[in-house]
């Protein structure tokens, strides 16, 4: 057996209310490509934090051996000097400076207490030619595509004299073409005694690449797998993947009755002008009266973005297809638009985009829809009063009172408070985003209550959710987005976790 | 006992709102003390309300644009600026007051909407729009003013505007030495203020909400009629309101009627404590920024007129530094440069703060090197005590 570079025993990080990784054990050997595979939010970003010193060593369990010496880095630049780097999807370089200004950002070439740009642009030049990018030196960065950026930030890092490359989703923004480039590199580094772990979601890519997998799910070691036993296949690592029970955390249905077609878009493309890249491709989909939708995929697949581009268009995609609600054809140039046309979006991202945190419960809920509790533009706030409070018990929102400021409210509430907002619009088709990203169990199965309350009352809901236990417990019909397109749909009754992680990382 | 108890619990609950008017207080206490009474006097209050006005409407402006995480700096020239066109319509043009003051408004809401141009259409920072705008109207004060330096304005109805005061009944020969219209005004303002209070209390009981205890709601009428009725006697004593008090009163009642009770007040507010759900709610936030803008215009404008009407001129450097009091009266009425809180009667407060202290350290014949020492001190406790009161804060 190969000595283990890198040895993570017992691993166990908690945050409040959640255990994200518990015992976990983790070992490269040197000089491999290792691949680290699981859901969302099985715990792969977390435990590599844990690696680079991101969360400081006493914030978690458990011991890190590194070249078989004990570690404890408290920040990046202790990994760093050990000789681990990490490189995440969302690439730290700054866009405005150039190539070599960035390679040798935070670790620059000194003469005295000047920098030395003549041998910084040798060094750079040195570098970039390991990476094989045949760029000049003094380009700026953000003259590069996305491939070539990625090749600029490994090349930062081996100009550190790296041990260990870590790439968190690497090839998630990249083309066939680039992604291609970059694991061949990888293979590359490998022959000059670079080891590598890499994250990724395409198993195809995995298969290709990897020495050894492991596969960690619900922030636990689930398996490691020996490439050259022929350990490594597709089947094998989604069945590792998914392989949890669905429990009853779902509440049933008494009757399902499905009406007539409420909102249907037809080859919907869309085209992101700030990352250059088209983000959606002839997506067609509806939803039914009395239906709840489900719509899976991995993250970054395009589900918010088709969600957001149906909404009103907020983020100014460029767009070309139909949208249909109650078969009539509607154009939604702004939110507003959507929102009169009975469509409502819950978004994944409350905090951020939803809510407005330093106002009350009642002015949250009822801000999508002033004019229904106005009277000549003039607020009447004796009435908003008694809407939230309506909300307040029939969501059980727990909060002393609605005049209670929103950011002081748990998780699970807060989502509440966004489900009531958009409520109280009466829309015909309610778009939920991550319906219960970050809450506890006793809130998602309030929340997948209301929402069998509200399809039993003829509503439609479309549910985009990273959770397949979720799509799989609460949808009527399940669409498998990735890459920007509709790779299937499946009547719930024949959906499972493997079908559906099969097209989703297809 | 559980009288005192509510009080406290209302004065805690309460501290950031009523911290400034403590703040106001203490400080028209300690000149009153060191002046000997001559800060307090009426003709001193009088002068005080006259000169914070102009400031007063530029806050008023102020708070919402700094409410929507905004910045406007061209506002002390664009004042000064349409203080001139002012003017020129009146002197040179020899057009009436009633046309000459809507048509600087007017003027005031366009050179807003082009601040905003910019800012919502193209995403510039509106620090650099109004940096721009803050050169260009300090060019266009002097590029009018060229051939004419200081021009000097002789209409009487224009120079009320900063300078007189509200008619009195004539042949009423009781209370001599007291303006009776002031007081009449006082005792509705008293009246019309207890009803409605009453009324909406009567209001919330309908919904079964939760309101004041007896004890307290007596009290709050009683603490407001006083003051009100303090503030009216020390206004009679010395020719009465003046109009600028009036102007700022109307201006301060719409606006704050505007940000608390309508649709486009919540608006505002929501976009500035979160312009993405703001917009995803609907919100239509390019319009938001336009008629923020548009009115931090008018308002200026309307700044302009009562400063031009106080000197009884148009000089060439009127404007100066009022964009930098207008931000310093908001930030220390409790405006949160974060975004969306903020209250318009809040930077009133502020503005009369600020311009207690350089009528109080006048009257003490300060040092004007001290005085902006003092102020700025001032500006950066008041805002560290909100900070504080808002992180500890509900």
């Amino acid at each position: 057996m190969d000595t283990p570079i890198l040895e993570m025993k017992d691993i166990t990080k908690e945050f409040p209310g959640v255990k994200a990784l518990s015992n976990v054990s983790f070992r490269v050997a040197e000089n491999e490509i290792h691949c680290l595979v699981g859901e969302n939010g099985a715990g792969k970003s977390t435990l590599m934090k844990v690696l680079s010193g991101v969360y400081p060593h006493g914030s978690y369990t458990g011991e890190i051996l590194f070249n078989g010496v004990p570690q404890k880095f408290s920040s990046i630049r202790d990994s760093e000097k050990a000789g681990i780097a990490i490189i995440y999807q969302e690439l730290a370089l700054v866009a405005e400076m150039t190539v070599y200004e960035n390679i040798f950002l935070g670790n620059e070439v000194k003469k005295g207490l000047r920098i030395d740009w003549n041998e910084t642009i040798k060094r750079a030049g040195d570098v970039l030619k390991k990476v094989r990018l045949n760029v000049n030196p003094a380009t700026r960065v953000k003259d590069l595509g996305v491939g070539k950026q990625q090749l600029v930030e490994i090349a930062k890092a081996l100009s550190k004299d790296v041990k260990l490359l870590i790439l968190d989703e690497p090839t998630a923004a990249l083309n066939e073409d680039d992604s291609e480039n970059l694991l061949n590199l990888l293979r590359e580094l490998k022959q000059q005694g670079v080891t590598s772990i890499l994250i990724s979601h395409k198993l195809k890519e995995v298969i290709e690449i990897a020495d050894t997998v492991t596969v960690l799910r619900d922030g636990k070691t689930i398996s490691t797998l020996d490439a050259k036993k022929g350990e490594v296949s597709e089947s094998i690592l989604i069945k590792n993947m998914v392989g949890r029970e669905i429990n009853n955390i779902y509440p049933k249905r008494e009757k399902k009755e499905f009406g007539e077609i409420v909102l249907e878009v037809r080859n919907w493309n869309a085209y992101n002008p700030v990352l250059g890249r088209t983000i959606l491709r002839g997506v067609n989909f509806n939803v039914r009266r009395g239906e709840i939708v489900g719509i899976a995929g991995l993250m970054g697949s395009g589900r918010t973005e088709l969600a957001l581009s149906i909404f009103g268009n907020p983020i100014g995609y460029q767009i070309q297809g139909e949208i249909f609600v109650k078969n009539s054809r509607k154009h939604f140039g702004h939110p507003s638009d959507a929102i009169h046309s009975g469509v409502a979006y819950v978004t994944e991202d409350r905090k951020g985009n939803g809510l407005v945190l330093i106002q009350d419960v009642k002015q949250n809920i009822t801000l999508a829809n002033l004019r229904e509790i106005s009277n000549r533009m003039v607020v009447d706030e004796n009435l908003e009063v008694k809407v939230a409070n309506e909300y307040k018990s029939s969501l059980n929102i727990k909060t002393p009172t609605v005049e209670q400021i929103v950011v002081k409210l748990s998780g699970g509430n807060q989502q509440k408070v966004s489900v009531a907002k958009w409520l109280f619009v009466k829309p015909d088709v309610l778009i939920l985003d991550e319906p219960t990203r970050g809450i506890d169990v006793g809130a998602k199965f309030e929340i997948y209550t209301i929402m069998n309350r509200l399809v039993s009352q003829g509503m439609s809901i479309i549910m985009i959710s990273s959770e397949l236990t979720e799509i799989l417990g609460m949808s009527d019909r399940v669409y498998i987005v990735s890459a920007g397109r509709i790779a299937g749909e499946l009547p719930i009754e024949e959906a499972t976790q493997e079908k559906i992680m099969q097209m989703a990382t297809n | 006992m559980s009288f005192i108890r509510d009080l406290q619990k209302v004065l805690r609950q309460n501290i950031r709102e009523y911290g400034m008017f403590i703040a106001l207080f203490l400080i028209m206490a300690i000149f009153t003390a060191t002046t000997k009474g001559i800060f307090i006097s009426p003709r001193n209050i009088s002068n005080l309300l006259n000169q914070t006005g102009y400031i007063a409407v530029l806050a008023v402006g102020m708070t919402l644009v700094i409410v929507i995480r905004h910045i406007d700096l061209s506002v002390g020239f664009l004042a000064g600026f349409l203080g001139a066109i002012a003017a020129i319509a009146l002197v040179s043009w020899h057009l009436p007051v009633f046309i000459v003051i809507p048509l600087v408004m007017g003027l005031g809401v366009i050179a807003g909407c082009i601040t905003a141009f910019p800012v919502a259409q193209l995403g510039i920072p509106s620090f650099v729009a109004s940096l721009a705008g803050w050169l260009i109207y300090r060019g266009a004060i002097l590029l009018v003013t060229l051939k004419t330096g200081t021009i000097i304005i002789s209409d009487k109805a224009f120079n009320a505007i900063g300078n007189g005061y509200i008619p009195d009944f004539p042949g009423l020969n009781f209370l001599p030495e007291l303006h009776k219209l002031t007081l009449l005004l006082g005792l509705v303002a008293i009246v019309l203020f207890i009803l409605n209070e009453i009324n909406s209390r009567k209001n919330k009981m309908a919904y079964n909400f939760e309101v004041l205890s007896p004890g307290m709601f007596a009290l709050k009428l009683i603490f407001m009629s006083v003051l009100v009725a303090l503030i009216t006697w020390v206004l009679a004593g010395y020719n009465g309101l003046s109009w600028t008090v009036v102007i700022v009163l109307l201006v301060v009642g719409i606006y704050h009627f505007v940000t608390t009770q309508t649709v486009l007040g919540r608006h505002i507010y929501a976009m500035g404590g979160n312009p993405e759900a703001a917009q995803l709610s609907g919100i239509n936030v390019k319009r938001i920024i336009y008629v923020v803008f548009g009115s931090m215009g008018m308002l200026s404008a309307l700044s302009g007129v009562l400063f031009a009407s106080r000197l009884q001129s148009a000089t060439t450097t009127a404007g100066t530094l009022f964009e930098l009091d207008a931000i310093a009266a908001a930030y220390v009425g409790g405006v949160s440069a974060a975004g969306g809180i903020g209250k318009v009667t809040g930077s009133i407060i502020g503005a009369l703060v600020m311009l207690s202290l350089t009528s109080g350290m006048n009257l003490m014949t300060i040092d004007i090197s001290l005085q902006y020492i003092v102020r700025g001190a001032v500006l950066v406790a008041a805002v560290i005590f909100d900070v504080a009161t808002r992180t500890s804060g509900k």
